[in-house]
């Protein structure tokens, strides 16, 4: 019974905890023994909610005895990255330096899915800041893949698709700056969503790089995306980025896509994602799936973008930048952590040894680098050129969507590699980002969608589906026909 | 404390070198919510009780623009003769300081929402000066540091510091006037001159409390000096803590007899922050920084650009009221005033009081004398501003209401105004607190007058054997005797009645 019930997906949870053939409670109770069990192993979850799930699942249950209208995931649960603040429950950021602090306020995010009666079962790990492509920069320790547990499962939300992959949650909420939704999903076989930059509201999601940092669903299937992405995402007057427009309809897409046509459709295959750093297995998987999507109706060429080729740097520079700054309030004063205050020491001194002491190797690099970038002297050099290349990002996209629908791609160049692989390697670990970052930069929606398993060492890997600014809608009807077409390609044992 | 300055001979300074003044002002706006938040706007208050998540900076908090704050500035801006932006942003200026809350302060940096303006400036002999204006950009205010236990009150030395965000994200605009050179001797004039105008400008933009004792009108003095041997531009200080208008002249000048002092004895002038000190009317360094100040301002990424449509700016620009310069202009027309007349009631600060006194109900001839002498009197005796007597100018209006209508005599009505100015209330519960109406009644009067005849027998003949004018003594003692509170006239009536 409980083996079942932490397989099903979201949709068919809800449908049965809607019709009353399940409680919530129960579904909710087979999650936190599941996390139980398996959390030893994977170190998915910093924090576990118990009793503030238990309490959710009851409202919902006591709403579907009265018979009330609930809302379409109302009663299922939900893994939530510790990016998001969360009233009266520890928010981290994976970082020591907010070790202990309680939000006194909850972000949008976490807002509309207690409004919508989602389960939140946790708050989980991920790389420190959300710095990071393997959840190795988590001040708190990795997080482990659930199908190889020597293997990273990604960054920076590692913990939110580690804990799909682990049957923790059918449901997760991931951010993602330079890929930390898709290139986890990808690793772990699941589906990872970046909405349209704007789509989901960032009130409450601490920064890491304000321009490039965007909320998004992440699930096991592409049904479940959609569903979620529907509860979290409109306009938020509290996010001055926010986009006052309509949410994509993103379910009736993913509905449509399921039909399995994609007649007509054009499809354009990225040319500078492939080649040298690329692993042989994935860009097989990636062919594979190239003749599927074409078995399916859809027209597909290569499309070249060559400013890409200056996403991994430029980004390299923009978030530092921005993160420099965001990551400056961490000082003391006012919440978190606090070193050295012992009445000797100056304000200085104190607010020094406090970062010192709370920010781990990787933090550190990125302010100092963006400290350096913003420098009267080197702004131009620096800030300004990755600005322009911003600019050049764009313009290949919006030229590519003249011809194309979607752009589609490997979402990263290889599959998981190996914990501690990549730690001494800062670049080795950036290129993990180099297929997804481009999105960020340009605002334009992109999504991951597992292509089945690498030939070579049986780990998972996943196409990148790119739309469009408010598009979403269109990856998702690809995403969900590809996804029946490629059909069953088994789990992780734990 | 302070180490002993050198200060110049101010005409040997006049005589040596050229001031180069610069001035920028803070002014806090009077919108109920904040910059970038909903909390309330408001002076004062228990400690940390207007903050919410924004304005305190809390991880994941977001600013969202006050629509008001941007219109009072694209007001702003027209009053002071600026372009508007048809484009702009908000920059972060990033440093560290413990009351600001996200150590940065989210700003503008070059893209200001007004700039390139002007301001005239009348000086205190009538000379009209124009200062040219830079820029005027929005931008949030800091939280309050109080530094406990510390000799001077500043963050270095103390025990411990008190932090209060109450103020944190307040709306303030600053504005920026470009080098003011040519002023000579009266660059300390014109920069108070140049404070006051400003001053009443926004406030009769009615954006602002403009109170520089409460820190809502607050100005940075920049000086420089430049020898007028070689022309040569100096180094400027730029001096901060300059809590009023009269500081604003001090501090000037100050820094022009230090600064020539420095350059004279072959030494350079250091290039830094300095803070004024109200009682000894002296400048010192602030704290040594061992790093220039690089603040990394780049765009800020938590906001979308503004773009005021020109409808909307013109729009705003049919809101302007009526400019103190036009209201003088105005004024002086309509009550035919003499420049001098208007001008000593400009200085005084008593033109506006006087102003709304008159359109309270009083004649300009009737309310100018309340305001210039008996009023002003008291507020030089109380050491405040003449604006700032607990009086409204349409208390003062009611006060000559009641001397026309009878109801009082004129030292009953500066009797009426004492109790005003002492917190007793408005005029008309002064008089009923005070006892003050005039005595009406004629037999009460009758009677008081028979008492004076009978104690002054000789006068009461003398009046009677037609001597009309020795009818004086007993009006005095009849007014005397009812504490003033006597129409003199019909006293002076039944006294002559009593005696035919």
């Amino acid at each position: 019974m409980t083996n079942d019930l932490v397989h099903a997906t979201a949709a068919e949870l809800a449908a049965k905890i809607h019709s009353g053939e399940v409680s919530s409670v129960e579904v909710t109770q087979a999650h936190l023994d599941r996390i139980a069990e398996t959390d030893g192993k994977v170190h998915a979850f910093l924090h576990v909610d118990t009793e503030g799930a238990l309490a959710q699942a009851r409202r919902v249950d006591e709403d579907v005895k009265a018979g009330k209208a609930v809302s379409p995931l109302a009663g299922v649960p939900l893994a939530l990255k510790d990016v998001m603040t969360t009233e009266g429950v520890p928010t981290t950021v994976g970082s020591k330096i907010l070790e202990g602090w309680l939000p006194p306020y909850d972000a949008t995010v976490t807002r509309k899915l207690k409004e919508a009666g989602v389960v939140i079962l946790g708050k989980t790990n991920m790389d420190e800041f959300a710095m990071g492509s393997s959840t190795e920069n988590s001040a708190y320790g990795p997080t482990h893949n659930p199908w190889d547990l020597d293997r990273i499962p990604g960054g920076s939300g590692g913990g939110s698709s580690a804990a799909l992959a682990a049957l923790q949650a059918p449901l997760a909420i991931g951010t993602d700056t330079g890929g930390s939704i898709r290139q986890p999903g990808a690793v772990t076989g699941t589906v990872g969503v970046k909405p349209t930059y704007g789509g989901v509201s960032r009130y409450g999601l601490v920064a890491f790089s304000s321009s490039l940092d965007q909320a998004g669903p992440c699930a096991r299937t592409v049904l479940d995306a959609a569903l979620l992405h529907e509860v979290i995402a409109g306009y938020d007057e509290m996010d001055s980025t926010s986009i006052n427009a309509p949410v994509p309809p993103v379910v009736a897409a993913a509905r449509e896509g399921l039909s399995g046509d994609l007649s007509g459709l054009r499809i354009g295959v990225v040319t500078q994602f492939s080649g040298e750093g690329y692993q042989q297995g994935v860009l097989r998987s990636f062919e594979a799936a190239v003749s599927q999507l074409k078995e399916l109706g859809a027209e597909i060429a290569d499309v070249s973008c060559p400013s890409f080729d200056h996403a991994l740097p430029a980004y390299y520079l923009i978030a530092p930048s921005e993160c420099s700054s965001n990551l400056a309030r961490f000082d003391a004063m006012r919440y978190g952590l606090r070193v050295g205050d012992d009445g000797t020491r100056s304000t200085e001194e104190v607010m020094s040894l406090t970062r010192e002491a709370g920010f781990g190797p990787e933090v550190k690099r990125r302010i100092m680098i963006g400290t350096y970038a913003l420098s009267s002297g080197y702004y131009d050099a620096y800030y300004g050129s990755a600005q322009k290349v911003r600019t050049l990002i764009t313009q290949d996209f919006a030229k590519a969507f003249e011809k194309f629908d979607v752009l589609i791609s490997p979402t990263t160049p290889t599959t998981a590699f190996k914990i501690g692989e990549r730690a001494d390697d800062p670049m080795a670990m950036y290129k993990a980002d180099l297929c997804t970052i481009p999105a960020n930069l340009a605002g334009t929606p992109a999504m991951s969608v597992p292509s089945g398993l690498s030939d070579e060492d049986g780990l998972p890997v996943g196409l990148q589906i790119m739309a469009p600014a408010l598009q979403d809608h269109r990856m998702y009807r690809v995403a969900a026909a590809y996804e029946a077409a490629r059909g069953a390609f088994g789990g992780p044992s734990l | 404390m302070t180490a002993l300055v050198e200060l110049m001979d101010y005409d040997e300074v006049i005589e040596k070198y050229d001031p180069v003044l610069g001035l920028e002002v803070h002014v806090e706006l009077h919108t109920n919510t904040k910059m970038f938040c909903g909390c309330a706007n408001a002076f004062g208050g228990e400690p940390n009780t207007n903050t919410c998540p924004t304005c305190l900076g809390l991880p994941g908090s977001l600013p969202v623009v006050n629509g008001k704050a941007v219109e009072s500035a694209i007001r702003i801006g027209l009053a002071l003769n600026c372009e508007i932006a048809e484009w702009c942003r908000f920059a972060r200026k990033n440093y560290f300081y413990p009351d600001m809350p996200k150590n940065f302060q989210t700003s503008q940096y070059d893209e200001p929402i007004a700039f390139n303006g002007w301001l005239d400036v009348t000086l205190d002999d009538g000379e009209v000066i124009r200062v040219e204006i830079e820029r005027a950009h929005m931008e949030e205010d800091t939280g309050k540091s109080l530094h406990v236990g510390g000799a001077t009150g500043r963050i270095h030395g103390a025990e411990h510091s008190l932090l209060d965000y109450n103020r944190a994200g307040v709306p303030l605009i600053e504005i920026v006037t470009k080098m003011i050179p040519g002023t000579k001797e009266r660059a300390p004039e014109v920069a108070r001159a140049y404070v006051t105008a400003l001053r009443d400008l926004l406030k009769a933009l009615d954006v602002s409390d403009v109170r520089m004792d409460q820190g809502s009108l607050r100005c940075d003095a920049n000086v420089s000096l430049s020898p007028k041997t070689t022309g040569a531009l100096g180094t400027r200080t730029e001096t901060k803590n300059v809590n009023s208008l009269r500081s604003v002249e001090r501090a000037v000048r100050f820094e022009m007899t230090r600064q020539a002092a420095v350059l004279s004895s072959g030494g350079e002038v250091t290039q830094e922050t300095r803070h004024f000190d109200e009682s000894s009317g002296s400048t010192s360094p602030g704290r040594k920084k061992e790093t220039a100040e690089d603040y990394r301002y780049f765009p800020e990424p938590d906001l979308v650009p503004i773009a005021p449509s020109r409808e909307w700016v013109e729009e705003l620009r049919g809101t302007l009221p009526e400019l103190p310069w036009e209201r003088r202009a105005r004024i002086k027309e309509e009550w035919k005033l003499t420049d001098e007349v208007l001008r000593d009631l400009v200085n005084a600060g008593a033109l506006d009081l006087i102003i709304a006194t008159v359109e309270a109900g009083a004649k300009p001839d009737e309310a100018r004398p309340w305001w210039v002498s008996y009023l002003a009197q008291q507020a030089n005796s109380r050491g405040v501003e003449l604006s700032d007597l607990p009086i409204t100018p349409a208390q003062v209006a009611r006060v000559i209401e009641l001397v026309n209508t009878g109801a009082l005599t004129n030292k009953l009505a500066r009797e009426a105004v004492n109790g005003v100015l002492e917190g007793e209330g408005s005029p008309d519960e002064v008089v009923e607190k005070r006892g003050l109406k005039v005595v009406s009644d004629d037999s009460a009067l009758e009677k008081a007058v028979d008492e004076a005849l009978a104690a002054q027998p000789d006068v009461a003949q003398k009046i009677r054997d037609g001597k009309v004018q020795a009818a004086g003594a007993i009006v005095g003692a009849v007014m005397k005797a009812t504490r003033g509170q006597a129409d003199a006239a019909r006293v002076r009536e039944i006294v002559l009645a009593r005696c035919s």
